[in-house]
């Protein structure tokens, strides 16, 4: 029992991973632009189908660095053509156009790859078992803990020591007052942006050594997402890992106990810290409206 | 309008339609008419009302399979059941406001979702609620044949339709609903004015649910069968686009979009696999381009 429980909330550490990646470049973008970006999931999926193009020329270690960069050029593309004329403006337009996008890369990514799923070969010393006792500590999920870590580490000394990341935090509280202090908004919008999708490409290419490809792969994992920013806190970035890692967990204990819930209980978790602490576990107060 | 509505079945036949299209346009246009009562009467960005379709067609679905072989009894539980679930999943979220609303009506959405894909004993799972079918209605004298007649059940269909929307109507005509504009326009100054926002919203928000529950019902009883993406937050967009499409300001504008989002999907479905992009194309194109939707922009030609 105890490994059952072990295993489930080590699955549930590993799924929670890939909320709170999603999670954070969707937070980001939202916190500077306001946008919501529907289509997060969709370009998490280029990312892996990326992955599993260049891998054949590059090996897994070159696909792992250059596909996240390739996803993040082309949202920087989309950005520029479709989504910066929005900002601004009502939300309404960049979630539907944002939705609208998310069905497009959906479809386009069956259209190149095929809709069945495709297997995504990961380096042989990667994926054996590290302890025979603990048979699912592989290496490739332990590797993929450190890759995390190590992502997350970067993405917050980055916000926290550089000027960019400077500016974009600024930017969240006020982004008039960057504006006047000479600032180019525009150029700030853009690099957050690609910065988020940059995440979500990585995020992509790590699960697909693990799950392998699917074109639904990104959009299974939008909702929880938006669950983890609003149990961790609008505006809070820590806030947002905390509830990815958080619900990924609940729903990996609620699976050795009551499996048929094991998805709906993340929902039930949100209700309850809506009801109880609405601003979310590390949110900010005054960013609810 | 209604002249359009009343021969609308005919009018299938003539451009090469069909009786079932005509009623799902009716459906689907009070499903996008009742979003903008919220959406475009109130200014309040609700992306989850699939959720509350999705619960009127199940609790239809579920009646007649389970509970009585009646077609109006189960009309009336499809619509109870969404109105409850709105009234409470409303007082939960009715403090949030804009982006952060719309992504708590969202996530909200997916709990249905899940107990309708899980909950197989009951909900039938991804399979759907299957093995019934409405039942002809049977008022004294008249008995209405709605299962067997699809040109019966479309005028019956039209008739829920036109007293949903007769309702709404009413309300928007009412004090109540010119508030509801003053919130859309102003909430700050309507707050000062010394109006209570969060329940005209909450109120808002459990009448355009509950009218979108009926049109889940309806849905329900014109395909004889429900499953989960009843409830998924596809649809959700799918109503927002139509809403937005027709126009949100007018009253009559989701119905046009509806009518030919519904046209559109039936046509590029079965005649590409790629609808997909098509559809998402549609959401691009109109938020570029066509962000007043078609009577918003008739409308700015005829003042200018």
């Amino acid at each position: 029992m105890t490994q059952l429980i072990l295993f489930n909330v080590f699955n549930g550490l590993i799924v929670g991973a890939f909320y709170a990646l999603m999670a954070l470049g969707l937070s980001l973008i939202l916190n500077l632009s306001g946008v919501i970006n529907f289509a997060h999931g969709g370009f998490l999926a280029l990312g892996a189908y990326f992955a599993y193009s260049l891998a054949p020329y590059l090996g897994f270690w070159g696909a792992l660095v250059v596909a996240p960069f390739l996803t993040a050029v082309l949202g920087l593309a989309i950005e520029r053509v479709l989504i910066r004329p929005l900002y601004g403006g009502d939300p309404l337009y960049s979630l539907l156009l944002t939705f609208g996008l998310a069905y497009i890369l959906e479809d386009a990514t069956r259209f190149i790859w095929g809709a069945q799923s495709l297997p995504f070969q990961v380096p042989g010393w990667l994926s054996s078992p590290l302890s025979s006792r603990f048979f699912f500590l592989t290496g490739y999920r332990v590797f993929m803990i450190v890759i995390v870590v190590v992502a997350v580490g970067v993405l917050f000394s980055v916000l926290t020591y550089t000027r960019l990341g400077m500016r974009i935090r600024a930017g969240t509280r006020d982004l008039d007052t960057v504006s006047t202090l000479g600032v180019n908004v525009r150029v700030l919008r853009s690099l957050n942006f690609g910065i988020g999708i940059y995440i979500a490409g990585l995020a992509g290419v790590l699960a697909a050594g693990l799950l392998g490809l699917t074109p639904t792969i990104g959009s299974s994992l939008i909702m929880p997402s938006f669950v983890a920013i609003i149990v961790g806190g609008l505006g809070s970035l820590l806030g947002t890992l905390l509830g990815g890692l958080l619900i990924g967990v609940a729903s990996g204990l609620t699976a050795v106990f009551f499996p048929s819930a094991s998805e709906a209980v993340i929902y039930v978790m949100m209700g309850i810290v809506l009801l109880v602490r609405p601003r979310g576990l590390l949110g900010e107060e005054g960013r609810l409206h | 309008m209604w002249a359009m509505l009343l021969t609308l079945p005919f009018l299938m036949g003539a451009i090469g339609g069909y009786t079932e299209l005509a009623t799902r346009i009716v459906v689907m246009g009070l499903a996008a008419m009742s979003l903008n009562f919220l959406l475009g009467f109130t200014g309040v960005l609700s992306f989850g009302h699939a959720a509350y379709f999705g619960l009127g067609a199940y609790g239809t679905a579920l009646t007649i399979k389970y509970l009585a072989p009646n077609t109006l009894l189960a009309l009336g539980i499809g619509i109870l059941t969404a109105a409850i679930a709105a009234a409470l999943i409303g007082a939960l979220i009715v403090k949030r406001r804009g982006v952060y609303f719309a992504m708590v009506t969202i996530a909200f959405g997916q709990v249905f979702y899940f107990i309708a894909f899980r909950w197989n004993a009951v909900t039938g799972g991804d399979d759907g609620v299957t093995g019934w079918h409405r039942m002809p209605i049977d008022i004294g004298a008249a008995n209405l044949d709605i299962y067997g007649d699809d040109k019966a059940f479309y005028y019956f269909v039209l008739s829920i339709f036109a007293v949903c929307i007769g309702i709404m109507a009413l309300l928007l005509n009412s004090p109540f609903g010119r508030t509801l504009l003053a919130i859309r326009e102003n909430e700050r100054r309507a707050r000062f004015l010394g109006i209570p926002i969060d329940h005209h919203i909450w109120l808002s928000f459990l009448i355009s649910c509950t009218f979108v529950g009926a049109a889940g019902s309806l849905y329900a009883l014109l395909n004889n069968f429900i499953d989960p993406r009843a409830l998924r937050f596809d649809l959700s967009g799918n109503l927002v686009i139509m809403a937005v499409l027709g126009g949100m300001r007018s009253f009559w504008g989701p119905l046009i979009g509806a009518a030919i989002f519904v046209a559109l999907q039936d046509y590029v479905s079965s005649h590409t696999e790629n609808w997909m992009s098509v559809i998402g194309l549609v959401f691009v194109l109109v938020v570029r381009f066509f962000p007043r939707g078609i009577l918003g922009v008739l409308r700015g030609r005829a003042s200018a």
